[in-house]
């Protein structure tokens, strides 16, 4: 079985996300990359580098440059000639152009993957995490979206891939990329932090959820999440959503303050190693996951905590 | 411009599923069903659309068994203008209800298609982008804004780093995010008023497509349950535990 693995990169970096995607695509055959952009020749050396990849393909087109699932889903169909499986790590790009190839290979993708099983099935999270299907496609071909914080990371060094230019596929022009907002984190990113301090509504405000949880992360060096509630009322950019809609977490340590457990919350965050709760209402469904819970009015523990840190 | 926006019965949002015992699937005998939360927000988009001027006619659509019948009726009442529900008892995949609404697309050729990124049963987040592929037209996921024009709709989306905004060609596929929008609650006279809309109840085969799932779910298990560790008295306590993990103080 040969994989095709779409290659999240950012700034000429490879993310993560990519590393783990690529352990998931060993479980299932030979691992072939296709990194696609705009000037990503460095991306493409990086990508040869990575342990157990066998080849990269690169396309380089101004037309891929942000990465319009219009223009890169053809060319991904176009390689998926000589390949069985496609993959990509489900991320927002990954998600957002995966179903688009797996439509047009007349495939049904298989979303989110927790494991590759040793007889081809996969198990992939339904019902915001409170259920695991173990599934298995029928199709010749299959498309699959692999859940990061389920696999180890590939080591970025080791590999020694042969590097294939591709041609472009062009620009479909009926789409184009207009302006973004990406948030520079100082902070570690979200999903590949080792710890995360995340708010949730009764942080009261952007202000107040600032001064308090900032601080503390910044101590600890950890990456700040949020809460939906949070996010809704503002405190925070959506970027920090943790949950089965946001982003999908599982660091070392997950400091929840403020934050009360509502199931799409916990649906993000649950696979953390140790879950730490501090909420002053003693019944919150949060305790009920939380390895260590500290009942208290957040606004005087965090700042002792901060403090005593 | 008509706008088209499909809409799914799900488990409702506040439920939380069980598994059942033999491993068949997650048990939705006497659950309460709603429509799906995304596709409330697509629909509350599409109305008000409509209620700007933009869009002339909103036409939900719906997939499943005739109690979908029920999330149609809801989607009339928050101002849809008429439905149709594609009847099938079995369930269909992304895949399939992509086609199935591809055929609806090439009957009523609406001008822009709004879908919730996801369901929240199976979280596959696919039908959107799988319908624009097999119409060839283009999609923007994971909206929070949106600004239709004349002949094209430009969108902001929530990605992994923050935000970005796209223009696409109309017709386009927009799959909805949480913070588009937020639905209404429809009043009891509009809730009347949706009981005399017109539903149309159709059968797959009226469209040709081949529904057989492609995949096969072997089994479907609980998640490995975490248990409520201890608590702590104090932020002292916490520190200390703190430090045990690893934590440098």
């Amino acid at each position: 079985m040969k994989t095709l693995l779409w290659v999240e990169h950012e700034d000429g970096g490879i993310k993560d996300a990519t590393l783990s995607s690529v352990t998931a695509a060993a479980r299932i055959g030979e691992v072939h990359l296709l990194v696609v952009g705009y000037d990503v020749g460095a991306v493409a050396t990086q990508a040869a580098a990575i342990a157990g990849v066998q080849k990269v393909h690169v396309a380089d087109d101004v037309a891929y440059a942000h990465a319009l699932a219009e223009n890169v889903a053809p060319l991904i169909v176009q390689l998926m000639a000589g390949h069985d499986v496609f993959v990509a790590p489900a991320t927002s790009n990954g998600k957002n152009i995966a179903p688009r190839v797996a439509a047009l290979l007349d495939v049904m993708q298989i979303s989110d993957i927790l494991s590759v099983e040793e007889d081809g099935s996969f198990t992939r999270p339904i019902y915001a995490g409170n259920a695991v299907a173990t599934v298995r496609s029928r199709d010749a071909k299959k498309v699959v979206t692999v859940r990061g914080t389920a696999f180890d990371k590939a080591a970025r060094e080791g590999g020694s891939a042969a590097i294939e230019t591709v041609a472009s596929t062009g620009d479909r022009g009926v789409s184009a990329f207009v302006s973004a907002v990406i948030v520079r984190q100082e902070r570690p990113e979200l999903t590949s932090a080792k710890m995360i301090v995340a708010g949730g509504r009764a942080l009261k405000d952007s202000e107040t959820f600032a001064q308090h949880l900032f601080p503390l992360a910044d101590k600890l060096g950890a990456a700040v999440g949020a809460s939906r509630a949070a996010v809704d009322a503002g405190y925070v950019p959506n970027d920090y959503q943790v949950g089965q809609t946001g982003k999908i977490v599982a660091p070392e340590i997950y400091l929840a303050v403020g934050i009360s457990g509502a199931i799409q919350h916990l649906a993000g965050m649950k696979d953390s190693k140790t879950i730490i709760a501090i909420n002053k209402d003693a019944d919150a469904p949060i305790f009920q996951v939380a390895d260590i819970g500290l009942v208290g009015d957040l606004f005087q523990v965090v700042p002792e905590l901060t403090a005593k840190l | 411009m008509k706008i088209l926006v499909p809409v799914k019965r799900v488990i409702d949002y506040n439920v939380k599923p069980r598994v059942r015992a033999d491993g068949s699937g997650v048990d939705l005998a006497n659950v309460k069903m709603s429509m799906n939360p995304f596709d409330e927000i697509a629909v509350e988009e599409a109305v008000r659309l409509k209620e700007k001027g933009v869009a002339t006619e909103v036409v939900a659509v719906s997939i499943g068994s005739a109690k979908a019948q029920e999330v149609l009726r809801t989607a009339l009442a928050m101002g849809a203008d008429r439905a149709i529900l594609i009847e099938s008892d079995a369930e269909v995949e992304p895949l399939a209800v992509a086609k199935l609404l591809a055929a609806v697309q090439a009957e009523e050729q609406a001008g822009l298609m709004i879908l919730g990124k996801q369901a929240i049963d199976d979280d596959s987040n696919q039908t959107g982008q799988m319908l624009a592929a097999l119409l060839d037209l283009p999609q923007a996921t994971f909206a929070s804004k949106l600004e239709v024009a004349a002949d094209s709709v430009t969108v902001t989306r929530e990605v992994d780093g923050g935000l970005e905004t796209l223009k696409l060609d109309l017709p386009a596929i927009v799959t909805t995010d949480l913070r588009l929008n937020e639905p209404r609650y429809a009043s009891l006279p509009n809730i009347m008023k949706a009981k005399s809309k017109p539903l149309a109840t159709r059968a797959v085969a009226d469209f040709g497509v081949d529904v057989t799932p492609r995949l096969e779910t072997l089994k479907v298990t609980e998640p490995a349950k975490r248990v409520a560790g201890v608590k702590v008295a104090d932020v002292d306590e916490l520190v200390a535990k703190l430090k045990s993990l690893g934590v440098a103080a």
